[in-house]
């Protein structure tokens, strides 16, 4: 059975980021994965997107119509998006920019406030690990943990160990807010 | 009566680098006594089995037929990139270039000049004649201003088709080249120092110095439509005087 | 499924690292956009393994370089997408006629001319049909996954010093960029690979070795070409490569290669899930081409759909392949769009009974 995800927002809010450490956990929880960039023009700065595919069989296509969950961090992300989401499908808001909610009824909105979450960790940057931690609830494809021991895996080396602990604590707090 | 070899001293003989086939350049073509340099440097430095003959496109396309070395032939113009490769997977193998003006200086300008650039530690040996010749005497890149040639009948029009490209001052103005010079052969001065240039760029290759370009002024008869005597007199009196013989860089 | 050693990486990434794997110790190559990770990638890696790694002047110049690493007899690899291929041109066929190995990955972008930096097929005629002059081929192969592009570089490198000549593994933007977990495969030691006695090595002790695509002489060259008709034919009788996935009993099935064939296998699922009977043929190798296989499969479907990221290309083969014994219908999208399976799945009711 295949879990679908779409991360969207401003290219700079981290969702290309925020996708591959769901990969990344997907990967070491021994699941079939795939992760595609909107590639290009949009990594300086326009509109960013990336799918990702968990999968407990051989993916086929990486390119998913119709998402199962949805993680939009800015309102043209949810304007563009919404539409596709799979019937009972998730769609996590970011609430801190997106004033209005899902406008149809057959999805699940979930209202996350990423921004004021991640500035109150003192760390504003991490809005979209709030919302990794957000949308790993709201579906159960993978545990936390898994998602804990991708970004340190991914970041650790880079980040070092006061932006891992950062991180984690805002991977909580998406968590707890939905 | 047979002449007796018995008593005589051998002062003069094919370089062992050489096989027996006859070049196939034509009467009076200074490509042949170049070669022959080159042949006598690889004996003298005792690097034939570790040197690779990279041909041009050109009259010398067939060029390593000759030599009782390893080599290859390369596309028009990449000659350096194809030394680049051997030489970087083997330094051990002593790789030079033999390329003409329309192979370094037109088709071959970016290979060339990067090359150099990085300072490959190989040889490039640059034939300059001023004129296309196997494909029958058309405008090369080093056609000297007002010159006829097949393809600019009313000579060289420096506003229509630009100036003669001084190769080895270009080169000469990048940091890596270790040696970069102009020769000529139109008399045996020239021809000693051509030789001794020669040798001394391939000896820099042998001690891992670096890059090296040796320039050679030459002739060609056929496609100028003169004579060799008339034709050596052009270069040492005409061609000279748009490119200047010596040493740009020796920084052996 | 078991937790092993998986490393999640980008199908760019994961080829350069297939290549090192391979014994390849020398790569060359020039920055272009969907291929650049590659290239980043070498000149991070191959270093550490003791290889060559050179930024070149140009996509000409690096295909040359890798003519003179192939003729000295080391494994060589450069990559490129489209526009850079359509430079190198002129270099693979120089190490076709020469007899070189040597391994060229194409990531191929939207086109002709710069078109754009999306994933597309439109390369298809250029790999599989010459791209370059003279009488050549290349053994192309197209990868639809990540892990199956860490297997086809590494077989690339194989089959190359096998047949001596130049061998393309044909991806395309979505490989390069997606990232997939994959297992590396075990390293090939090149001190462990059989000599090339052929290669510019120095002349010592032997008669001197000569590489060269020039024979002069008409009797000659013929000869030359033919010997390696010879070896085509060879390639063609024992390199051909597909996968049929849900054919046995398919009514109507989809032609795809390399990453439309993997969105085009979940169209098959979503397909059979309605009841439509669809199957997928997916050549691995598009030259040489799977021929017979799809000549088998026309004499039981009534419709094979042969959907690219292109104007049709492929098709034409498949078409060749089927002639007049079932529909042969296209479609596909250009400019660097990529149809998605409820695409496929729209145009294949339009097919099925």
């Amino acid at each position: 059975m295949d879990s679908t995800f779409v991360f969207a927002g401003f290219g700079g809010q981290g969702v290309i980021l925020a996708g591959k450490l769901l990969a990344q956990a997907g990967t070491d929880h021994g699941l079939h994965v795939t992760w595609l960039p909107s590639y290009g023009p949009e990594m300086r700065g326009g509109t960013a997107n990336c799918t990702v595919v968990l999968s407990d069989e051989p993916i086929g296509s990486p390119v998913v119509d119709n998402p199962g969950a949805l993680v939009a961090m800015n309102l043209p992300s949810l304007d563009r998006f919404e539409k596709a989401v799979l019937a009972e499908g998730a769609v996590v808001i970011n609430s801190s920019l997106i004033s209005r909610k899902v406008e149809r009824e057959d999805i699940r909105g979930l209202a996350v406030a990423m921004n004021d979450i991640a500035v109150s960790l003192g760390s504003p940057r991490a809005a979209n690990m709030v919302a990794l931690g957000a949308v790993v609830k709201a579906t159960g494809v993978v545990p936390l943990d898994a998602v804990k021991g991708a970004v340190k895996k991914m970041l650790g080396h880079k980040a070092g160990a006061k932006l891992v602990e950062i991180n984690e604590r805002a991977l909580d707090e998406g968590y707890n807010a939905v | 009566m047979p002449v007796s070899t018995e008593n005589m001293v051998r002062v003069f003989g094919r370089p062992e680098s050489l096989n027996e086939s006859a070049f196939s350049y034509c009467p009076g073509c200074h490509h042949g006594v170049v070669t022959r340099m080159i042949a006598q440097a690889i004996d003298e430095l005792n690097i034939r089995e570790r040197t690779v003959v990279i041909a041009p496109v050109g009259c010398s396309v067939s060029m390593y037929q000759w030599f009782r070395c390893d080599g290859t032939q390369a596309a028009h113009g990449r000659a350096c990139a194809i030394a680049t490769g051997i030489k970087r997977v083997n330094p051990d193998l002593i790789v030079f270039t033999y390329q003409g003006d329309g192979a370094l200086a037109a088709i071959g300008t970016a290979e060339s000049i990067h090359a150099a650039n990085r300072g490959e530690n190989i040889t490039v040996v640059f034939i300059n004649n001023q004129i296309y010749g196997m494909t029958g005497g058309q405008m090369a890149p080093t056609t000297l201003l007002g010159q006829w040639a097949t393809s600019c009948p009313e000579g060289r029009d420096g506003r229509l088709a630009g100036h003669p490209i001084r190769f080895a001052e270009m080169v000469a103005q990048l940091d890596a080249p270790v040696y970069v010079t102009r020769q000529s052969l139109f008399d045996q001065k020239r021809l000693i120092a051509a030789g001794r240039a020669i040798k001394k760029a391939f000896r820099y290759q042998v001690e891992e110095k670096g890059y090296s370009l040796v320039e050679v002024l030459t002739n060609c008869p056929t496609n100028w439509r003169m004579g060799t005597l008339e034709a050596n007199k052009h270069l040492a009196e005409v061609v000279v005087n748009t490119f200047p013989l010596g040493d740009f860089v020796d920084r052996g | 499924m078991a937790k092993i050693d998986k490393v999640l990486m980008s199908g760019n990434e994961a080829m350069a690292e297939a290549a090192i794997c391979a014994g390849c110790r020398s790569y060359f190559g020039y920055p272009i956009t969907p291929q650049n990770e590659l290239l980043e990638y070498m000149s991070a890696h191959m270093p550490n393994a003791g290889g060559v790694f050179i930024q070149a002047e140009s996509e000409i110049a690096a295909i040359n370089m890798c003519y003179g690493a192939a003729a000295a007899g080391m494994r060589t690899m450069t990559s490129s997408s489209s526009p850079g291929i359509s430079l190198k041109t002129e270099g693979i066929s120089y190490i076709a006629g020469a007899d070189l190995p040597c391994v060229v990955v194409n990531v191929v972008r939207g086109g002709p001319g710069l078109g754009n930096i999306a994933p597309a097929q439109g390369d298809y005629f250029q790999a599989t049909k010459g791209g370059g002059h003279g009488d050549y081929h290349m053994i192309v192969l197209a990868p639809s996954t990540i892990p199956e592009s860490v297997e086809l570089v590494m077989l690339a490198f194989e089959l190359a010093d096998r047949y001596r000549g130049p061998v393309m593994v044909l991806a395309d933007g979505m490989l390069g960029q997606m990232m997939e977990p994959v297992v590396l495969p075990e390293s090939i030691d090149p001190a462990t690979l059989p000599a090339k006695q052929w290669a510019i090595t120095g002349a010592r002790g032997r008669e001197a070795n000569l590489v060269t695509s020039f024979y002069l002489d008409p009797v000659e060259l013929n000869e030359m070409d033919v010997r390696r008709e010879e070896r085509y034919r060879e390639i063609e009788k024992n390199e051909v490569r597909y996968e049929e996935y849900k054919t046995e009993d398919a009514e109507v099935v989809v032609a795809a290669f390399g990453s439309m064939a993997r969105i085009s296998r979940t169209a098959v699922r979503m397909a059979r899930s309605e009841g439509i009977k669809l199957g997928l043929l997916r050549p691995i190798s598009v030259w040489p081409f799977p021929y017979e296989p799809l000549r088998a499969l026309s004499r039981r479907v009534g419709t094979i759909l042969t959907v690219e990221m292109n104007a049709g290309q492929m098709v034409e083969d498949v078409r060749l392949a089927v002639a007049e014994r079932a529909e042969t219908p296209f479609y596909g999208q250009l400019g660097g769009l990529v149809p998605s399976p409820n695409d496929i799945l729209r145009e294949v009711k339009r097919y099925a009974g």
